[in-house]
């Protein structure tokens, strides 16, 4: 059931990339989601004008804490605002959780393989974070693909955990063995958990990262009901 | 609600009397799909609606005889965007459910790798709904449902399945694929019919 809408304060705001920054807002009544779970967060003008979008969540926990992590759209009404705007103490008003298809939840003992592109590792996150919490052995790995390594979210907290890989697609530090371009079927075969292990696979990122990703799964023999996706922008 | 977010000043002042409440206008078309986009060939591909007492099944060409009309409709997304004045072509559901006999009342949209979605059928009648194959002058883009979805703009838009494979008449509305993880059963977005 979902609730109505709470007033949410920011308290914490981190530059997380050269267009992302994450934020972590404290809502009274908040009771808590899925890892995975996504939420609806409304700003209202002075003048009363309200704008409504809905974000991903970072956070997967049972606090009234909650984090979402923004990556700035050039043309955006809201996320503008959200990565370069708003302040510690500043008030927005949230929604959620939402969605029940996209999510892990730590009493699942397959495993699970993560595939990201750009800000679409947001929830993905959240469900590393909630098998960490969860302390499950489970397991869970992540291919994350981004620009640059300045382009990843969440970059230090990720370097503490095992299971990560990265396929840069402009650029790679240096000693990286892999060459800077897109994920293709050899690395989803080489980087991810196969198909014959039977691993949920959650692959989250902009459409057409998502299309190409998911189509390489289902040849490399993924059953493509064991794979949930979540895409963003257009087509 | 007394709050406001200092700082915020939006962009549009001006009300779009054809926007929902909490929508805005999307430039773009979003994709929003639950998988993998299924890989179809219209020589493969069939549409059925199952009845009480049996059904029909067309082939696309066959289905096509139909009799294709184009559609000019907003769209509304529950994830907030719309599209407006769009245009799609496609067979009528009117012109389907003359060569169906059938006394149920409600309707299981199912598509091509599993999707399900749950409709009145008096919501798919008096052009209110159909199966489209153009979007734009354009065969349908498989991320999009080609090679065709079902389309009822009249409801948030996840009520439109795409990559549609037929329809299954119901005696009561039972909750179809988003309708069991959270969404509305029924989704009108002048009512913000959102979630449970």
């Amino acid at each position: 059931m979902t609730g109505g809408w709470l007033v949410g304060t920011v308290v914490e705001t981190r530059t997380e990339t050269p267009s992302g920054r994450s934020l972590v807002i404290d809502v009274p009544g908040w009771t808590g989601n899925i890892a995975g779970q996504h939420v609806d967060v409304r700003l209202t003008a002075p003048d009363g004008y309200q704008a409504t979008r809905s974000y991903s969540l970072a956070s997967a926990d049972d606090s009234t804490r909650v984090q979402l992590a923004v990556d700035r759209l050039p043309d955006g009404e809201v996320s503008p605002y959200l990565v370069d705007g708003v302040e510690i103490g500043d008030q927005l008003e949230l929604r959620g959780p939402l969605g029940g298809w996209f999510v892990w939840r730590p009493t699942e003992t397959r495993p699970v393989q993560l595939i990201a592109g750009g800000s679409g590792v947001v929830p993905l996150v959240a469900m590393l974070r909630a098998r960490a919490v969860a302390g499950t052995t489970a397991p869970m790995r992540l291919l994350y693909s981004v620009r640059t390594p300045g382009d990843r979210f969440f970059a230090d907290e990720l370097e503490t955990l095992d299971g990560i890989d990265y396929a840069y697609t402009r650029q790679v530090p240096d000693g990286f063995a892999r060459p800077p371009g897109r994920v293709t079927p050899e690395d989803l075969a080489r980087l991810t958990i196969p198909a014959s292990e039977n691993p949920a696979v959650f692959v989250c990122g902009p459409t057409g990262f998502v299309e190409t990703v998911a189509r390489a799964l289902v040849d490399l023999g993924h059953d493509p009901l064991q794979v949930k996706t979540e895409r963003f922008g257009g087509a | 609600m007394a709050i406001f977010t200092r700082g915020f000043t939006g962009r549009s002042r001006e009300a779009d009397p054809d926007l929902p409440p909490g929508q805005y206008l999307a430039d773009d078309f979003p994709v929003l799909s639950a998988g993998p986009t299924p890989k179809l060939d219209r020589a493969d591909w069939t549409f059925s609606v199952q009845t009480e007492t049996g059904g029909v099944k067309w082939t696309w060409d066959e289905f096509m005889e139909l009799g294709a009309e184009d559609v000019h409709t907003d769209i509304h997304c529950v994830t907030r965007w719309s599209k407006l004045g769009t245009t799609w072509r496609g067979i009528p559901l009117d012109a389907v459910f003359d060569a169906v006999e059938t006394e149920r009342e409600f309707v299981m949209q199912y598509s091509y790798g599993g999707y399900t979605t749950n409709v009145p059928l008096e919501d798919l009648l008096d052009g209110k709904a159909w199966i489209a194959f153009e979007y734009e002058g354009e065969l349908l883009a498989p991320e999009h449902g080609g090679p065709a979805r079902l389309i009822v703009p009249h409801l948030y838009f996840w009520k439109s399945a795409k990559w549609i494979r037929g329809l299954v008449m119901q005696e009561q509305d039972e909750p179809g694929f988003w309708e069991q993880n959270g969404y509305h059963l029924y989704g009108d977005p002048w009512r913000e019919q959102r979630y449970w």
